[in-house]
Formats: C-alpha cells, sequence, structure tokens
C-alpha cells in the first residue's frame, strides 16, 4: 500500500489518539469511545454497502451477536475476555455468512436485501429478549473485575485507545480492500452485478467474502461495547439504533469511501453533542438534528462529507484533485 | 477444429420461443457473424453462450468440452467474452478502472491489472480517455469500453452484440480494423451485426437467425443472395418481386 493511502489514516489517528493526553473529564472520554464504537460498526456496514453496493438494514444481528458472545462466554463459561472477544467476531462473520448465503443464492438484492437483514435483527432481538441464556429482558452483566488481562482498564483513555486501534486497523483494511483484486470486484458487483458476471467476477463469492468481513468487523464492535459498558440487552444489541447508526454514518460521511463512516459518526454525534449542549435537555433534540443532517446530505451532498470535499479541492485545485 | 459449437439449442420464455432448434459452429481463429432481422433471437442465442440464461434444450461445446451446465463466470475463466448490446458500464468508476475488472480475471495484483487495462485502452483507441467517468463517454466511447473490457479478460473466445451499432460510418470504418487486428492477435470472434458493411468486410462465414431458427449459413455474399433470408428481412414474396423488379430494370 502506498503511503498517500496511509497519510491520511495516520493523521486522523494522531488527532484522535492526542485527545486523551489533553482532556481527561469523563464525559469527553465517554463520547470519544462511544463514537468509536459507532465508527467501527459504521466501517463494518460500509464494506458491504458502500463498496459493494448491499444495503443491510439490520448491521444490529452482527452487533449484536457480537457482544453477546463476548458477554456469554465471559460470564456464562467462564472464558477469557480477550478470547471472548475473539470468537465475539468469528461468531459475527458467520452469522454474516450464512445471512449472506440464503439471501444472496436467492438472488435477493437492493430493498429485499435491505429488509431480509432487517427481519433477522428483529427475529434474533426477540429471541435474546426471551430466552434464558441471554439473561432475557434483564440483560447480562460482565463481572467487574478491572485487570488487562480482562479487558477490563481503570482509565477510560486506554479505551479510547483501544478503540482507536480497531477503528485504525480496519481503515488500513479497508485502504487494502480498495486497492485489491477483491475491492475491484466487489465495487464491479455493486456498480453493475451482469456485467462483473460476464468479466469472469463470481459474484456470489464476493458479496459472501463481503458480507462476513462487514459482520465481522461490526460484531467486533458489539464486542467492544460488552468490554466498555459490562452490560448488554437485547434493545442495545439487536436494537433497530444501531442498525441505522450503522448506516447513518457511512452515508453522511461518505460511503464507500475509507474515511466516510468515521467522518460520518464523528459528525454526527458531535453535532448531536452540540445541539444538546446549546439546545438544553430537550428529549430527542439530537434525532432531530441527525434527521435534518441526513436530508441536508441526501440533497447537497449525496456522495458524503468526503465526496464533497474532493469536489471541493476539485474545483479550487482547478480539476487537480483526485 | 471448431471452438464453439452450439447443438440444437432451444430457449422459451413461458410460451415464447426465442431460440428454436439452432446449431452453429465457430472455428477457431475465424470471424464468424450471426445475423438476422429485430427479435430473432440472436442477443438471446449469446446470453446462453455466456451462461446467463440456461437453455431449455441443447447443449453448448466448448474447447471441446460441455460448457452447458457451467455458470457465466467459469465461463469467463474458460476463455468466453461478451460485450452487451445495451451496454452495462459500471458508471460509477473510470475507464481504466472498468477495464482493470477484466484485467483482474487473470492477473491477481492491481498494478498488473491497470497496466494491462492501459494496454488494452490504448488498442481500441481509448488511450486518452483513461482518467475520464465512464459515464461521461460518448456512445461510441461505450461500445470500445465494452470491447476493452471483454478484450481484457484474455479470452479466446469474442462475443460481440452489435458493437457498431449507433456509431457513425467514420466510426465504424476506425472500429472494423481494431476488430480484425484482435482476431489477428488469435482471439476468435462470433459477432452479432446490422451493419452489412461490415459483415461482409469481415466475416469469414455468416448464419442468419430469423424468428428462433438458423434459416442459413455460408459466406456472407452468398447467404446475402438466399431467397429465404431476404424474405426474413423483407417479408414473403420479396425476393421474387426483387428478381421481377431487376428483371424489368434489364428489359
Ligand atoms: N428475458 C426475457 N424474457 C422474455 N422474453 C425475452 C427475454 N429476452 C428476450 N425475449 C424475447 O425473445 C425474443 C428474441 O429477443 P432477442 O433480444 O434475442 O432478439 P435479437 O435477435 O437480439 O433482436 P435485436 O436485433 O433487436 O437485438 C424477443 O421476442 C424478445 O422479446
Ligand atoms: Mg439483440
Amino acid at each position: 500500500m502506498t503511503g498517500r493511502a496511509l497519510m491520511p489514516i495516520l493523521v486522523a489517528a494522531l488527532l484522535i489518539g492526542a485527545i486523551p493526553l489533553f482532556v481527561s473529564a469523563n464525559t469527553v472520554l465517554n463520547f470519544l469511545v462511544f463514537t468509536l464504537i459507532i465508527a467501527l460498526a459504521a466501517q463494518g456496514w460500509n464494506i458491504l454497502g458502500g463498496y459493494g453496493g448491499q444495503f443491510s438494514f439490520g448491521h444490529a444481528a452482527f452487533f449484536g451477536t457480537g457482544a453477546y458472545a463476548a458477554a456469554i462466554l465471559q460470564s456464562r463459561f467462564g472464558i477469557n475476555a480477550w478470547a471472548a472477544f475473539a470468537i465475539g467476531i468469528a461468531a459475527g462473520a458467520a452469522i454474516g455468512w450464512i445471512i449472506g448465503y440464503l439471501s444472496f443464492r436467492s438472488g435477493l438484492r437492493g430493498s429485499y436485501f435491505a429488509l431480509v437483514t432487517l427481519a433477522f435483527a428483529e427475529v434474533f432481538r426477540i429471541l435474546a429478549n426471551a430466552s434464558a441464556i441471554t439473561g432475557g429482558a434483564a440483560g447480562l452483566l460482565v463481572k467487574l473485575d478491572v485487570r488487562p488481562e480482562n479487558f477490563q482498564f481503570a482509565s477510560r483513555a486506554v479505551f479510547v485507545w483501544i478503540a482507536l486501534a480497531l477503528v485504525v486497523a480496519v481503515l488500513v483494511l479497508t485502504a487494502w480492500i480498495e486497492r485489491s483484486r477483491f475491492g475491484a470486484q466487489l465495487v464491479a458487483v455493486r456498480e453493475n452485478e451482469g456485467a462483473a458476471k460476464a468479466l469472469g467476477v463470481d459474484t456470489l463469492k464476493v458479496k459472501l467474502t463481503a458480507i462476513a468481513l462487514s459482520a465481522g468487523v461490526t460484531a467486533a464492535a458489539g464486542a467492544l461495547y460488552v468490554q466498555y459498558f459490562l452490560y448488554i440487552d437485547a434493545n442495545i444489541a439487536y436494537g433497530t439504533w444501531i442498525s441505522v447508526e450503522a448506516l447513518l454514518a457511512p452515508i453522511i460521511g461518505g460511503a464507500g469511501t475509507v474515511l466516510g463512516p468515521l467522518v460520518g459518526a464523528v459528525t454526527l454525534h458531535g453535532l448531536g453533542e452540540i445541539t444538546k449542549t446549546l439546545a438544553g435537555r430537550v428529549p430527542g433534540i439530537d434525532l432531530v438534528a441527525f434527521g435534518a443532517l441526513l436530508i441536508v446530505a441526501v440533497a447537497f451532498a449525496p456522495d458524503g462529507i468526503i465526496g464533497l470535499a474532493r469536489r471541493l479541492r476539485a474545483r479550487i485545485g482547478g480539476g487537480g484533485g483526485a | 477444429m471448431s471452438l464453439l459449437a452450439v447443438s440444437r439449442i432451444t430457449k422459451r420464455f413461458g410460451g415464447l420461443v426465442a431460440v428454436n432448434d439452432a446449431s452453429l459452429v465457430v472455428e477457431q481463429g475465424s470471424i464468424t457473424g450471426l445475423i438476422g432481422p429485430n427479435g430473432a433471437g440472436k442477443t438471446t442465442l449469446f446470453a446462453v453462450i455466456s451462461g446467463f440464461e440456461a437453455p431449455s434444450e441443447g447443449q453448448i461445446r466448448f474447447d471441446g468440452r460441455d460448457i452447458t451446465a457451467l455458470p457465466t463466470h467459469v465461463r469467463a475463466k474458460e476463455g468466453i467474452a461478451r460485450t452487451f448490446q445495451i451496454v452495462q458500464p459500471f458508471a460509477g468508476l473510470s475507464v481504466a478502472e472498468n477495464i482493470a475488472v477484466g484485467a483482474h480475471l487473470r492477473h491477481a495484483r492491481r498494478d498488473d491489472a491497470l497496466a494491462l487495462a492501459r494496454d488494452v485502452a490504448r488498442r481500441v483507441g481509448l488511450g486518452a480517455e483513461l482518467d475520464k467517468s465512464a459515464a461521461s463517454l460518448t456512445v461510441a466511447g461505450r461500445k470500445r469500453l465494452e470491447l476493452a473490457r471483454a478484450l481484457a479478460t484474455g479470452p479466446k473466445l469474442l462475443l460481440l452484440d452489435e458493437v457498431l451499432a449507433g456509431l457513425n460510418p467514420s466510426e465504424i470504418r476506425d472500429i472494423v480494423p481494431v476488430i480484425r487486428a484482435i482476431r489477428d492477435e488469435g482471439v476468435t470472434i462470433l459477432m452479432i451485426e446490422h451493419v452489412m458493411q461490415a459483415v461482409m468486410n469481415l466475416c469469414e462465414r455468416v448464419y442468419v437467425l430469423a424468428q428462433g431458427r438458423i434459416i442459413a449459413e455460408g459466406e456472407p455474399r452468398q447467404v446475402c443472395e438466399d431467397q429465404a433470408v431476404i424474405e426474413a428481412y423483407l417479408g414473403k414474396g420479396a425476393a421474387a418481386r426483387l428478381s421481377a423488379r431487376a428483371g424489368g430494370a434489364h428489359g
């Protein structure tokens, strides 16, 4: 990979990673960890939706699977937190592959695919809410035992850096995908599936690889959520809120771009916080801001903030921009 | 040896028989034409050969092997590439990226695929448009892009579906030698074409499809004088009227 592709990633990592060195307010660090978790979930969505053009409306299915796998393995089976974290990612990827196999094999795409993913997430939510192993409606607590080998830290700053490390790892993964044969074929599937097939692309295999990767990344976000909050229930794990966050951030930031989901997550939640502070504690005011931002984005920046920035740079640079 | 052998292919869409018991062979190293009136079933036959549609009956052999059951992408790997009559560019990508998708079939590394894409673009006359968005190309440019992408897969057999349609005479004059050069470099070609001047110019052998059936085959000149072919294009009795008129003009 060239330095040109990695440079923006490095800059973003340094900017965010430096914040805990200067700010120690819990609210700020909480905000950062939460925003990075959302960014991670959104990066997962971006691989399948942004690059592959397969719009999922149910990434909660993967977020929740990662979260529950991590929580259950630790609290019910006493498995080490780091191992549980890794297994959570694998479980999410497996669920992604299975949902992908069931829907792509039968040729589902567009809004049908979106609806099927939504249905899976809802079914999982209902099951998790009712079954014993997930703790039912009461949810599941992970025992507080602050030790690094338990993936628990006294300092919130460490969590910021761990979340950031995961986000950066996926940024690098995404930049690699962009320049790989798999990435070229994935984008070809998004642009025109028939033409891709004619050029020898095994479209089913490409889509299955994409959904497994995508689900694995979003599952990592879910497992990280559990390690941070040490609690999970069905409405958090498999709720529509995370499906919406996961797709909103890339669309606002720039779907099918490396930095889009991170930029989108920071913009959305930054704006949410600012509105809350300015408008006081009016319930739901941040959601109103989200909605307004989405409308503005769809109307004026269909390629998201990254797309807008590229167009501006191209105009200012006399068409010289990339 | 024949590279492609289509034997007794029938394709039905519900009650409609789009291709009816059609057989043809394409010799290694040839340019073979497939002509016929609108709605004859030519594109459908291409879809069957390339694996987009499963035939209702019949068999396709390629390079000595029965490929009737293989999926499209495997046939591409085996060496069958097609272009689309209704062009299907990857609209959001640049010309180079479009062609690189084809090049990736036999090249895993991006740099290799892009290098091949540049090379192929030059061969079909798209060398100057590499960084342009595919969506910004003219009709002629898009036709060349179809050709370039298919060519970049490194095919043994190229199926061209009306790559000259919609081009003006000077654009046609430009692209005919490109097609001949592709064949001269060892790619066998089966082409659907309505532009008869190009068919006469390029094809060694021509098949005529009408209402799903192969009604004539032979050298282009000989096929054009065939009674059944003239009637398929111009309607029943047309051949007789034409020769009567020709006779009248002489007398
Ligand atoms: N997917 C399909 N479903 C139903 N009918 C179809 C389908 N594809 C083609 N047909 C029908 O099959 C017949 C043959 O169509 P086809 O496109 O193969 O003709 P063609 O010879 O390529 O014509 P043209 O010269 O106009 O391109 C037409 O009547 C068409 O409407
Ligand atoms: Mg046709």
